[in-house]
């Protein structure tokens, strides 16, 4: 169980209608159906994930985000979740645009590319970073897009999607006092709850 | 003497038939004054009545779905042998499963080959065409009588996807979850044009009779012959017929005439001799029909999602990737529905290169898939029984079925 996942929980109100997109294992929903009684879907490409959710008891979905969400209704839910998604899909802004379509929120979350040893690590040894967070060597990466806090904030402003909470975590994944005040710096996974403005 | 059998199968079965005497409406304005379905079951029916699964058979299925019969091919066991039995994916440990041929058949259930009471002759083509609807109706009266107030699942492949479906819509407080394999929620344009040469070629032959041919002591071997292949190629794929067969000649060099010459030909005339012995021509017509005639959104305005409304079942929609006579796009169909329906639901689709016949293929994670599923499904109905199974459980019991069978 990742700590994000019982940090978004936190988020959730009860009973809510959930729609989780790249659900992977199942895990996430599995905790919120536990701990927040939410009903909904997750979607997910990858066949031996789905298996696991089936196996897990989560509903899920066999399905291409970089294809939208046609098939789910405006507002129908009540949030749309993404936790280590976003770098991984090539249509990032369509996506951030169909998330707060079909949900009246939306929860994202992303490694910060802007970490403080992911800038050393360019910076000092000329290298892509290869971290806890960002575990791939840029030939075999899933992640297509990376990007930093402040990059992420900024397209918010662009599209005018509210930041309506955000929480930034250390490499302990703890919510400390130093990524509170320097999160572009010292956090390296950002957690962000949005609306629509 | 004693019977072998694989210690995963259920052994031996012996049909059964039930008769039901009240009359069935149907959906064509008639009615059947009493019938007949054979079934066969495999597993143990649990005190609540809460553990029973009917499995739906396709088009040219019947109610031998799993096991041996006595003095059959030990080789060839019921079509769906691979997903049923003890440890395999409808685990006959947990479950009662439950198999009929369906009405209109020509397997033992009431159908065009059975007598019509009132002219002491076959009913031949004077046998109603009977819908999906009406099947379900059949079934549950048989659910009646094994006194299965509630399916822990209705399952079914192709034309029993379909039948999986429409029990959800039709019984929605019968079934706990509905598993709809390599479905689609009504037939293309295409769909029933395919049907509809397969039915030309059967009425087209001489000896068909207008379907009377059961009076001339002739059946119309080459139009159901013809239909059979036709409707192989669509169970197949594209690359799946090109990894088997290429265009490799039997001879190794074309012989510039008709006789069979590709492998292809002689496999597609292979599946059309050994169909017409084993299958009726009239049966085969009005399947078709009961393919075409499916569409359970008609009753709900062309909308499928206020169909699935009243639905209570839980569903797993399934479908292949090379499956082109009902294709992933038809599932993603009734999952859309489903999801407008706010229905819970799993969706996979399952690479194979083996088109439509997948579904009746152990590919490990179609059936790793069904057992996960299925598993839960037993823990809703058995409690913690189910996990007092171990892997190392399974050849104990299994020996424990096949002496049963044996004795």
């Amino acid at each position: 169980m990742r700590p994000e996942l019982a940090l978004i929980s936190e988020w959730i109100r009860p009973g809510a209608r959930v729609l989780d997109l790249g659900c992977g294992d199942g895990a996430l929903l599995a905790y919120l159906h536990e701990h927040r009684q939410v009903s909904g879907y997750g979607l997910e490409i990858d066949s031996a994930n789905i298996v696991q959710c089936i196996q897990a008891g989560v509903n899920v979905i066999h399905a291409d985000l970089e294809a939208g969400l046609e098939d789910f209704g405006d507002s129908s839910f009540d949030y749309v979740i993404m936790t280590q998604t976003l770098q991984a899909v090539w249509h990032t802004e369509p996506l951030l645009d169909e998330m707060l379509r079909v949900g009246r929120q939306g929860i994202v979350t992303f490694p910060n590319f802007g970490f403080w040893r992911f800038r050393l690590q360019i910076a000092l040894h000329g290298l892509m970073p290869v971290g806890k967070t960002l575990p791939y060597q840029w030939y075999d990466t899933p992640n297509v897009h990376l990007f930093t806090i402040r990059d992420f904030e900024a397209l918010c402003r662009r599209k005018r999607i509210d930041i309506l909470q955000r929480m930034v975590l250390n490499h302990a994944h703890q919510p400390h006092l130093g990524p509170r005040l320097w999160p572009n710096l010292l956090g390296q996974i950002a957690l962000y709850r949005l609306g629509r403005a | 003497m004693p019977h072998h059998f694989p210690p995963d199968s259920v052994g031996l079965v012996t049909p059964q038939i039930l008769h039901f005497e009240e009359p069935l409406a149907l959906d064509c304005g008639r009615s059947l004054a009493g019938y007949e379905l054979i079934y066969e079951t495999y597993g143990t029916l649990n005190a609540d009545r809460s553990n029973a699964v009917l499995i739906c058979h396709a088009l040219s299925g019947d109610h031998h779905a799993a096991g041996y019969h006595e003095g059959h091919d030990p080789n060839k066991p019921g079509w769906w042998d691979n997903c049923i039995g003890p440890g395999k994916p409808f685990d006959t440990r947990e479950f009662f499963v439950v198999c009929c041929n369906n009405l209109g058949g020509c397997k033992g259930s009431t159908g065009p080959t059975s007598i019509n009471p009132e002219t002491r002759k076959p009913y031949g083509p004077d046998f109603p065409i009977v819908t999906v609807k009406d099947w379900v109706h059949s079934q549950a009266r048989l659910a009646d009588r094994l006194g299965i107030r509630q399916w822990a699942a209705v399952i079914g492949g192709s034309l029993g996807g379909m039948q999986a479906m429409q029990w959800a819509i039709t019984y929605p407080e019968r079934v706990r979850h509905a598993l709809v394999i390599a479905a689609a929620p009504k037939l293309s344009a295409q769909n029933i044009a395919f049907n509809e040469v397969a039915r030309q070629a059967i009425i087209s032959d001489p000896d068909f009779h207008h379907g009377h041919y059961y009076e001339f002591g002739v059946v119309p071997r080459r139009g159901l012959m013809i239909a059979r292949m036709l409707g192989h190629i669509t169970y197949l794929s594209d690359e799946g017929m090109r990894a088997k067969f290429g265009r490799e000649l039997r001879e190794g060099k074309p012989n510039f005439n008709f006789d069979t010459e590709f492998q292809v030909e002689s496999y597609l005339r292979h599946q059309g001799k050994a169909f017409v012995d084993r299958f009726d021509a009239n049966t085969y017509l009005l399947m078709t029909k009961t393919l075409d005639y499916f569409d359970p959104a008609a009753d709900f305005d062309q909308d499928l999602s206020a169909a699935f409304h009243r639905t209570q079942a839980h569903f797993l929609v399934i479908s292949f990737t090379s499956d082109w006579r009902f294709s992933p796009a038809r599932s993603r169909e009734i999952t859309r529905a489903l999801v407008r329906a706010g229905r819970e639901l799993s969706y996979i689709e399952i690479s194979s290169e083996y088109g439509h016949d997948t579904f009746l293929m152990p590919i490990p994670l179609y059936h790793q898939a069904l057992h996960n599923y299925l598993e839960r499904v037993a823990q809703e109905v058995n409690g913690s029984v189910a996990e007092s199974h171990h892997v190392g459980d399974l050849a104990t019991s299994a020996a424990i079925q096949v002496n049963a069978h044996a004795a």
